[in-house]
């Protein structure tokens, strides 16, 4: 397995020589030259899959992370060291088949619809460091590692973010995300160092080891504001995971993410970055489960909260890409509440196999419907779904295969979608009815604001096109059936052998009632939906009418963004950064201006002395020299 | 046979008329020649020390070779400073020569 390094080497390879010199050659050769590269990913991610699950396999019936590559990057003491390598487990292989077929997809994709754009070598340049370093996140073998390819993608998510770096608006959402995220990262930062603190190790491997045993051994029972320091911990390293998978209340950055080019905010901001955090929790889910049940127990409340929160927001956005953002972090959301309410170890871990099984099939369907709006987007120039409509009949493949990604989503047997969403339901229903219910409901709300979009883009009436919309090339449609077929078939994968909390294989089955209250659900939604929105009716602006309050409520995001900005402008901008200023202007700078000043002043004084007059300088020498003289004649 | 005291008495006469020179003279060149009254003054003494006090030893003879070897490399420089600052400021005045000055 040791060629599994390739998968890192060929993507950071690719960047470096995409952007190196990227620039000198014709644009098409750079697309590519980096789809051939993130193709040779893929096929290398299939291998390494295969040949975990089918070839090594399980042994006493786990399965077992293998370490193919490893070595020591950073020294701190003899014990902690930060080392960097290649672990593989069923998490990390599922991850990166993941990351791999959606970038390829993505990179496909972007050759037709990135064709003629400014910056294209750029723009590859970026989806291979954006690769690179999503993959090494997913392979850490430490916590620190994690950290670094953490910041990595960041990056990488901000340059491509504002990759239209010409376009204000897009300047300032590459800034947004970056600073929200980068602050949550703060925590995670806090919280690796308490955990490697009082563990005295970094490695994952150790401290999932038997039940998390060193976790729960070593914290000394300190206390810090009525909370264990092993949650405190835990709490921070979870506070890095909110702000990548945009849980509220860091969730501001998500929606404006989508200025950056539509299959970025495929690629990034619906199938891999923003799933970082749950693959965090994941990873650490002994640690969290066996150290720290009650932040365990908040994340599951934090993930039911945001994904009720931001599919209610989705429902009234009437920019495409806005209620697909909405509809990402509403269905992470559903991941986190997933893991949060999952038990370890057989069937108890139920939720930890269902996040990571919806997290698989969400990945696919979610980067199909980017992808299909960003051949609408393609086709129509505009993003608002006003300037849309009756799509179908131009735009007979997209319109297919949304419509598949549509029903994935909203949880309709046989599709992927709903085989995840039910294992979901179904561990929130034998552990927290209330997060069952909340969960419940959000999954008719998905039902119904997907396929709102659905019907208004592609039926409800007739627009005057300007130029008739016409079917994206097949560059574009590739991908978009590829991923229709994954969307379609991936639910049919036992998930329950490969991936449980333990490692062990459990069976799993769908819960018949459970099933037929989601599938009810989903289809009131769709009902609803096709009743206000597949014609063109007054019905949709009377509801809105009747709940004024809560539409404009919905519409302007629960004014969130305000509430973020008068926290930041307001508050700590007035009551902590001000008076910062003011300490580092009049105290620390005030003592070093004065130092100088005094020396000014007291040298000003002095500096008459210095005449220039050499013979003067030669007087003052000889009668000093003289006076000594006279003084050691007269004293010694 | 000279005493001592005679060769003390000229070099300090000699030191003295050098410092004064130094401290009055203007013209840069003056005060150069100043400064080999002082430093002959000291060679002087040293010849003088060495000849009287100690005379199975050289050391002040050698000293004193030394010091007129000093003397005429740093004569050498002087001249060379003298020069540039004619160059620079059209004569050689030592009062007008206060670049220097704080």
């Amino acid at each position: 397995m040791e060629y599994s390094i390739l998968i890192l080497i060929t993507p950071f390879v690719l960047f470096l020589f995409l952007g190196l010199v990227g620039g000198k050659l014709k644009p098409n050769l750079a697309g590519i030259i980096g789809t051939l590269g993130m193709g040779f990913c893929s096929v290398l991610a299939y291998s390494i899959a295969y040949q975990y699950f089918f070839v090594i396999g399980k042994t006493a019936d786990t399965w077992q992370s293998v370490i193919p590559f490893s070595f020591e990057w950073l020294r701190f003491t003899e014990l902690l060291h930060i080392d960097l390598g290649i672990l593989l487990d069923p998490i990390s292989v599922m991850m990166l088949v993941v990351i791999t077929t959606v970038s390829l997809m993505v990179h496909i994709y972007s050759l037709g619809y990135m064709h003629g754009e400014d910056g294209f070598q750029r723009y590859y340049a970026f989806l291979s460091l954006f690769s690179f370093s999503m993959l090494g996140l997913v392979v850490a073998t430490n916590i620190f590692q994690m950290y670094i390819f953490w910041e990595l993608v960041g990056v990488s998510s901000y340059s491509l973010i504002g990759f239209y770096y010409q376009k204000p608006s897009a300047v300032r959402a590459s800034k947004k995300a970056f600073i929200v995220t980068r602050f949550a990262d703060l925590g995670f930062l806090v919280g690796i160092l308490i955990l490697s603190y009082y563990t005295k190790t970094f490695d994952f491997a150790a401290l999932t080891a038997n039940n998390a045993e060193l976790v729960t051994t070593s914290f000394a029972g300190g206390t810090f504001m009525g909370l264990s320091l092993v949650s405190w911990a835990l709490a921070l390293i979870f506070m890095g995971g909110a702000g990548k998978s945009a849980m509220f209340p860091l969730h501001i950055w998500l929606p404006d993410a989508m200025e950056g080019p539509t299959p970025v905010s495929a690629l990034i901001h619906a199938a891999t970055m923003v799933v970082a955090g749950v693959f965090l929790v994941a990873r650490l889910f002994p640690v969290y489960i066996f150290g720290a049940p009650e932040v365990l127990t908040m994340i599951a409340y934090i993930g039911a909260f945001t994904a009720l929160f931001a599919a209610v927001i989705a429902i009234t956005q009437t920019d495409i890409k806005r209620v697909l953002a909405f509809s990402t972090i509403s269905q992470i959301a559903y991941m986190m509440a997933a893991l949060g309410v999952s038990g370890y170890g057989d069937h108890d871990g139920l939720g930890y196999m269902s996040s990571m099984f919806h997290l698989f099939t969400h990945a696919f369907f979610k980067a199909l419907l980017f992808l299909g709006a960003g051949s609408v987007i393609h086709a129509v120039h505009s993003n608002e779904m006003k300037d849309m409509g009756g799509l179908h009949k131009y735009m007979k493949i997209t319109s297919i295969t949304f419509f598949i990604a549509c029903l994935a989503i909203a949880g309709i047997p046989p599709f992927s979608g709903f085989f995840s969403k039910d294992e979901i339901l179904a561990a929130a229903f034998h552990n927290q009815p209330l997060i069952f219910w909340t969960l419940w409901v959000v999954a008719g709300l998905t039902a119904f604001y997907m396929f709102r979009l659905y019907f208004g883009v592609f039926f409800n009436g007739k627009r005057d096109y300007h130029h008739k919309p016409h079917e994206s090339g097949f560059t574009m449609a590739l991908p978009l059936i590829i991923l229709a077929v994954f969307s379609i078939f991936t639910g049919f994968i036992p998930f329950s052998e490969y991936i449980s909390s333990d490692g062990k294989p459990f069976d799993m089955h769908i819960d018949m009632t459970v099933a037929t209250l989601s599938v009810v659900a989903a289809i009131v939604g769709i009902a609803v939906a096709y009743v206000l929105y597949f014609k063109d009716s007054e019905k949709p602006a009377m509801l809105a009418n009747r709940f004024k309050g809560l539409y404009t409520l919905s519409i302007n995001k629960f004014y969130l963004d305000e509430v973020w900005l008068f926290v930041t402008k307001k508050v700590i901008f007035n009551c902590i950064s001000r008076p910062i200023a003011w300490f580092d202007k009049q105290v620390i700078d005030g003592t070093m201006d004065n130092i100088a000043n005094v020396t000014q002043k007291v040298s000003h004084r002095v500096r008459f002395l210095q005449s220039g007059h050499t013979q003067r300088y030669i007087a003052f020498f000889v009668m000093g020299a003289i006076l000594i003289a006279i003084a050691v004649f007269i004293f010694v | 046979m000279i005493k001592l005291e005679y060769y003390l008495i000229v070099s300090t006469l000699m030191f003295f008329i050098g410092i004064f020179g130094f401290i009055t003279r203007k013209s840069m060149i003056a005060i150069l020649i100043s400064l080999e009254l002082v430093l002959n003054a000291v060679e002087i003494n040293f010849a003088a020390f060495n000849r009287y006090l100690f005379p199975e030893q050289m050391e002040g003879m050698f000293f004193t070779i030394f010091g007129i070897a000093i003397t005429a490399a740093e004569t050498a420089v002087a001249l060379a400073i003298i020069i540039n600052a004619y160059r620079l400021i059209g004569d050689i005045n030592i009062n007008d020569a206060t670049k220097l000055k704080g």
